[in-house]
């Protein structure tokens, strides 16, 4: 059983939606985000998504594109990004998801990454622009090194989508909450919500949702819904602005994500 | 030798959807309605007559008479220059209009690197009563200034893009952010033949007019094929567009001209098969320049319109199989090759276009008395602020 599956388990002993936190490694620097991943975990983060920059992130609002620019600037690679999870694996048994775009994983080559990710302590990948079309022999090689793959499912995903997306992934499902790139948003899409009930029709796999949440209320509004809600930009614009309360900014976001058994 | 690509869209190890989910179904409602549109001759009907009577096809196979004598060969120029426009582009978008309105979509986006389709993107919108947003690489409105005001009194919305290179790249990932957030009510008219699928093919056989008409006109006009067809290739649309109908014509060499540049140097060129490595950018598979961990490398060219990291699939299909052969001109060859075309013939070239004159002009030495083909996709009034600046002493202060 991988990292995640067990988070996933321990959840629903809990019952207790968990927090997916986003971030770009190596923004401002490499040597920086295990730290905020620490100060994450603190703040009551059960699952991180390391991001690994790309210099043409597509699906990336401006507060992602800006932290990768920055993860660039200081010489971030797939590597550097394997490099920080290791460190952060000596200390902590947080479950890790890479996340990131085709091409720097295909240049680095998925046999190598399969293994030094398995290495280093990462427990699964997700790629945004790897659809499940083009998507076999990369989950193939994942699964077979004992890391997760979690696919995307959106608003617009046709019923057909929806069962190969639960096909392919495993760990969990990432829900995309609205049509967009991910950024800060006021509200939570009427899309939300039809989607969780027409992708449990598919699988049994835990959901997690995100795009657009960046506020406890809304982080609340989701969590009876799903078995865990994503905060992204928010937290990346939370390193941009004040690092130093990263912990707080994390334990204000998760604070109605109480067990009902303590 | 045929050219079609698989049901996913691959030519080969190329091509393909990548695509962020949001995105699939829109993909894969654009496939159906394409493929329902083509087995359709109502629409054929509609797009013929718009090329005809709109557009101004068929356009002519020009006998370079004074070039060919100098040259010692029988050099013939596609004239897409004198389409509706300006350029090839025109083609495209009259094909994607049609199907926005089978789609019921009354939005439209469009990138554009030297301006041409976005120019024609925004006189299809003008003539079907489209919304119209442009995305465009702020470096890029800075050197097509013309096309930018062109695109506004057309009545579009020009957007400069200012991450990354602020160049065609840039713009693309600008617009698939767009369609990503506006799926539902808006149309991505892709301008080249790139993209995830359905785009390489779709754009590829809206262009395919000009290598049919090119063909028969040779055949009229020689008696027989050309040695070679030459074209410039960016994403790659006017080139596919020239080279498809000929494909099976094995006698027939396809050579495409990708941009120079500077110098041989990551950065300073868009010579993608010379410098890059197969890689996914912007939804599909193909040669991509790129540094060793896998990010996109900026690009440089002269002409806008050929400053791209990546490149059609198909043309990455045709270069591997052998088909077709690339080379690259340099921006002072090709400002040259304009020059000579411009003093010639009377007809002034764009710069992207100008690459493909320049290729003609190096090959004749070395091909004595062969028939060459040269698809001048576009006309250089949108160019002629970067001709001044690069033929001083033509404009002395």
């Amino acid at each position: 059983m991988t990292r995640i599956a067990r988070l996933f388990q321990e959840l629903k002993r809990q019952h207790r939606c968990g927090m997916v936190a986003y971030l770009t490694a190596g923004d401002p620097t490499p040597e920086a985000t295990p730290h905020f991943i620490e100060a994450l975990e603190r703040g009551g983060a059960d699952l991180i998504e390391l991001g690994v920059p790309f210099s043409d992130p597509i699906a990336d609002g401006p507060v992602i594109q800006q932290a990768g620019d920055r993860a660039l600037a200081a010489g971030t690679t797939v590597e550097k990004v394997l490099e920080i999870a290791a460190k952060v694996r000596k200390r902590s048994e947080i479950p890790l998801l890479l996340f990131t775009y085709l091409n720097p994983v295909l240049r680095y080559g998925f046999e190598k990454l399969a293994r030094d990710a398995k290495a280093a302590g990462i427990d699964g990948c997700l790629l945004t622009d790897a659809s499940v079309e083009e998507a076999g022999e990369y989950v193939h090689t994942m699964r077979n090194a004992g890391l997760d793959t979690v696919f995307l499912a959106a608003p617009t995903s046709s019923e057909r989508r929806l069962k190969l997306v639960a096909e392919y992934s495993s760990g969990f499902v990432y829900l995309v909450s609205r049509t967009g790139i991910t950024g800060v948003r006021e509200n939570i899409a009427d899309t939300a919500l039809p989607l969780i009930e027409r992708m449990r029709a598919y699988t049994g796999l835990p959901l997690a949702m995100g795009f657009g949440i960046s506020t406890p209320e809304q982080v609340a509004a989701l969590a009876p819904h799903v078995e865990a809600v994503v905060v992204g930009s928010a937290v990346v614009r939370q390193i941009e602005r004040d690092p130093s309360n990263l912990e707080s900014f994390m334990r204000d976001m998760t604070r109605y994500l109480k067990s009902d058994v303590s | 030798m045929t050219s079609q690509p698989d049901a996913g869209g691959h030519f080969g190890a190329y091509g393909g959807r990548y695509a962020p989910e949001v995105l699939m179904s829109p993909l894969e409602e654009l496939e159906l309605t394409y493929a329902s549109a083509r087995k359709d001759p109502a629409f054929h009907k509609e797009l013929d007559e718009l090329l005809t009577t709109y557009a101004g096809r068929p356009t002519p196979l020009y006998f370079a008479r004074r070039l060919s004598e100098q040259l010692a060969t029988r050099l013939y120029i596609k004239r897409e220059d004198l389409l509706h426009t300006g350029a090839h582009k025109i083609n495209n978008c009259l094909g994607q209009a049609l199907l926005a309105k089978r789609m019921g979509k009354q939005r439209i986006i469009a990138e554009t690197g030297a301006g041409q389709h976005g120019v024609a993107t925004s006189t299809v919108c003008a003539l079907f009563g489209f919304d119209c947003t442009v995305y465009m690489g702020e470096e890029d409105m800075r050197r097509q200034r013309l096309n930018v005001f062109r695109m506004r009194l057309l009545g579009a919305n020009v957007v400069g893009v200012t991450t990354g290179s602020r160049t065609l790249k840039d713009a693309i990932s600008e617009a698939m952010r767009d369609w990503v957030t506006n799926v539902a009510t808006t149309h991505y008219l892709l301008g080249s033949a790139l993209g995830p699928h359905p785009y390489p093919t779709m754009v590829r056989d809206f262009h395919r007019i000009i290598g049919i008409e090119a063909r028969r006109q040779i055949l009229e006009a020689e008696g027989r094929l050309p040695d070679a067809v030459i074209a410039c290739v960016g994403g790659g649309s006017n080139a596919i567009g020239i080279f498809h109908p000929f494909i099976e014509d094995e006698s027939v060499k396809l050579i495409g001209v990708e941009a120079g540049g500077r110098d041989e140097r990551l950065g300073q060129h868009a010579a993608r098969f010379a410098g890059g490595f197969p890689g996914v950018l912007h939804g599909s598979r193909s040669y991509v320049l790129q540094d060793e961990y896998g990010q996109i490398a900026s690009t440089h060219s002269v002409s806008a319109g050929l400053d791209y990291a990546s490149v059609g699939p198909e043309h990455a299909w045709l270069h591997d199989r052998g088909r077709a052969e690339y080379c690259a001109c340099c921006d002072k060859d090709a400002v040259e090759a304009a020059k000579t075309l411009s003093r010639n013939e009377g007809i002034i070239p764009a710069l992207e276009s100008a690459h493909a004159v320049a290729e003609a002009i190096r090959r004749a030495p070395v091909s004595p008395g062969q028939t060459f083909i040269v698809n001048l996709s576009g006309r250089g009034d949108k160019d002629i602020d970067i001709y001044r600046e690069n033929l001083k002493e033509l404009d002395p202060a």
